[in-house]
């Protein structure tokens, strides 16, 4: 008990100091990053869910393993699509990530030339 | 051995979510960063999928497909203007995991619904619960599940199907803290049952379920009050929490990835409510206590009536295209007006246009602009703003003295100068943009209602201010127009 809270309290701090240096303009994909990270709960429900035979706790367990995958799986998903739209000035030599996304972001790229 | 190989993924797990959010550090190298992060997690249940003795690989697999399938749905349909109601949906089913996830951890050790234990607990009986374990699993039960209902009520106020006004009611607070206090008496009661617990089930069994209930009434009642100016604030708290739950559930486990992804995920909620709450002047306790703005307000203000006999300069998307036209100097204020009208993709054409006048266009965000941190800078980012055109509020609230056009989109308490200098306002202290010490100052605005705060803007009154009343995307679908026929 004693190591986990001294686990806990380190990276805490090391939390802090990471995060405190993230700007502005990223503080949505921040959240929805961070969000998706504390769905390694995921991982203790494929530990109870999986190990014990007891019924209740496999049913409850199944439960949060789907809320938890929802959570992961949607948060890192959202969060990459906020990222890719992300985009410094001049991107016309970067045609690989105007082909990527292939999502709403495409169709204004005439007018990120005519920008230029 | 294999314990130990799972350790060490989680090890390896654990740096990758580090390094991934030191990525986060510029708008560069955040994609990897959060891919990286993603890859930590894959690997953490890889890790524990064939490392740890599975008994149901088959029901684990399928949970995995469900889970997936609906969060690759939710995260590729959303518009972007939804993302913050997205964001808190998430929140809510990570807190309610990881409530769940501590109750399977008690309920193992129950006989099935027909009472009979199964073969496998009684191979294998667990240890007995220890009386720190059990203080970790009611705090799992409870910040999870506040979680929970919290963030849904905060989906439900963002998505507009609650109203987004502060909800009191007479003797609100009263019944807050005597549902804490009840759900701290079933925290008791849990804790206290846990000696005798395999043999005698009900004291925890009900205690468990008692405080699972309370604490999902505590959070509607967490947020209700709280009105929706002041999303982001109750956003990034509860993205806090749930990290919290996560790290809570860690330790009911024994499971280190859990504690350092959690405490890591709650240390990032903890200083994004600072900076939301700094960015407002309030302090948390002002903001949780709730009752802030909506239309209450309004009704009550004196105030308000010292507004009438000012009279406003109404514009025409004539006048105004020719003020933008000419001008050497545009600085574009967005705020939450601009996201509901969906009219980012127009304001970047005009912008265009506007640049290739050779007038020089920047973009000022306020911390607060919009329904959660970086709100605005997404929906920018979204129609292929690039984001060195993006300033934050301390580095451009110098440059409007020589700025000729503010262009304020929907924005309201975030540019109102009483904040500066009206100690009687309930926004007096708040940072804001100055956008009424540049030229001309136009406000593209559906009508003269008050913003969030409830408060009058004593900028709409100004002698140098032009407002344009309409739809944000229509009025700049029209500015387009003039300024091509110009």
């Amino acid at each position: 008990m004693l190591e986990n809270l001294i686990i806990f309290v380190l990276a805490s701090f090391i939390g802090f100091e990471v995060i405190s240096k993230v700007p502005q303009t990223l503080h949505t994909p921040l959240m929805s990053g961070t969000n998706a990270i504390s769905g390694i709960t995921m991982v203790g429900a494929l530990v109870v869910a999986g190990m014990v035979g007891g019924v209740w706790a496999k049913w409850i367990g199944f439960a949060a393993l789907i809320v938890a995958t929802i959570n992961v799986v949607g948060g890192f998903m959202v969060t990459d699509r906020m990222l890719q739209m992300f985009k410094k000035k001049e991107p016309p030599a970067r045609l690989e990530a105007a082909s990527e996304a292939g999502t709403p972001t495409s169709s204004p790229s005439s007018l990120s030339q005519t920008a230029s | 051995m294999t314990s130990s190989l799972i350790d060490l993924a989680y090890l390896v797990a654990a740096a990758l979510f580090i390094i991934g959010m030191k990525r986060l550090q510029s708008p560069a190298t955040a994609r990897r960063g959060n891919q990286l992060a993603a890859g930590g997690m894959l690997l953490a249940v890889v890790a524990t999928l064939f490392l740890h003795p599975i008994l149901t690989p088959v029901e684990m697999i399928a949970g995995l497909v469900i889970g997936g399938g609906i969060g690759l749905v939710l995260a590729r349909r959303v518009e972007m203007t939804a993302m913050p109601e997205l964001v808190a949906a998430f929140n809510g089913f990570g807190g309610l995991a990881s409530a769940l996830v501590a109750g399977a951890e008690v309920a193992r050790y129950l006989p099935g619904p027909d009472g009979v234990t199964t073969a496998a607990v009684q191979a294998a009986p667990p240890d007995p619960l220890t009386a720190a374990t059990a203080v970790t699993v009611v705090l799992s039960i409870l910040i999870g599940a506040v979680t929970f209902s919290g963030s849904f009520v905060a989906f439900g106020k963002l998505k507009g199907v609650l109203s987004g006004n502060p909800v009191l009611f007479p003797g609100m607070r009263l019944l807050t803290l005597l549902l804490a206090l009840g759900a701290l008496g079933a925290m008791g009661v849990f804790v206290a049952g846990t000696p005798d617990f395999p043999a005698e089930v009900d004291p925890v069994v009900i205690g468990g379920l008692v405080l699972f209930g309370l604490a999902l009434i505590l959070g509607v009642l967490l947020v209700i009050p709280i009105g929706g100016a002041d999303m982001p604030v109750v956003v990034a708290l509860l993205n806090s929490y749930s990290g919290l739950a996560a790290a809570a559930t860690g330790f009911v486990l024994d499971n280190t990835a859990l504690i350092v992804s959690g405490a890591l995920v709650g240390a990032s909620g903890l200083i994004l409510t600072n900076i939301m709450c700094e960015a407002m002047n309030r302090s948390l306790l002002n903001v949780l206590l709730g009752g802030f703005g909506g239309d209450a307000a309004a009704g009550a203000a004196g105030p308000a009536a010292s507004a009438e006999g000012k009279t406003v300069n109404a514009t025409t998307a004539e006048d105004a295209a020719i003020l933008l036209s000419y001008a050497q100097k545009v600085i574009i204020v967005p705020g939450y007006g601009m996201a509901v009208a969906q009219a980012q993709h127009a304001v970047r054409e005009l912008a265009d246009l506007l640049a290739e006048k050779g007038v020089t266009v920047k973009y000022a965000i306020h911390p607060v602009a919009g329904r959660m941190p970086g709100h605005m800078n997404v929906l920018l980012a979204e129609a292929n703003v690039p984001y060195d055109q993006l300033y934050e509020m301390d580095e451009i609230n110098g440059e409007f003295d020589t700025t000729d056009v503010s262009l304020v989109i929907g924005a309201n308490d975030v540019v109102n100068p009483a904040a500066r200098h009206d100690t009687s306002s309930p926004i007096y202290g708040m940072p804001i943009l100055n956008v009424d010490r540049s030229k001309t100052v136009i406000i593209l605005k559906r009508s003269m209602r008050p913003g969030y705060s409830g408060v009058e803007n004593e900028l709409f009154f100004a002698p140098n201010t032009r407002m344009l009343f309409g739809d944000a995307k229509e009025s700049i679908t029209r500015l387009i127009a003039e300024v091509k026929a110009l």
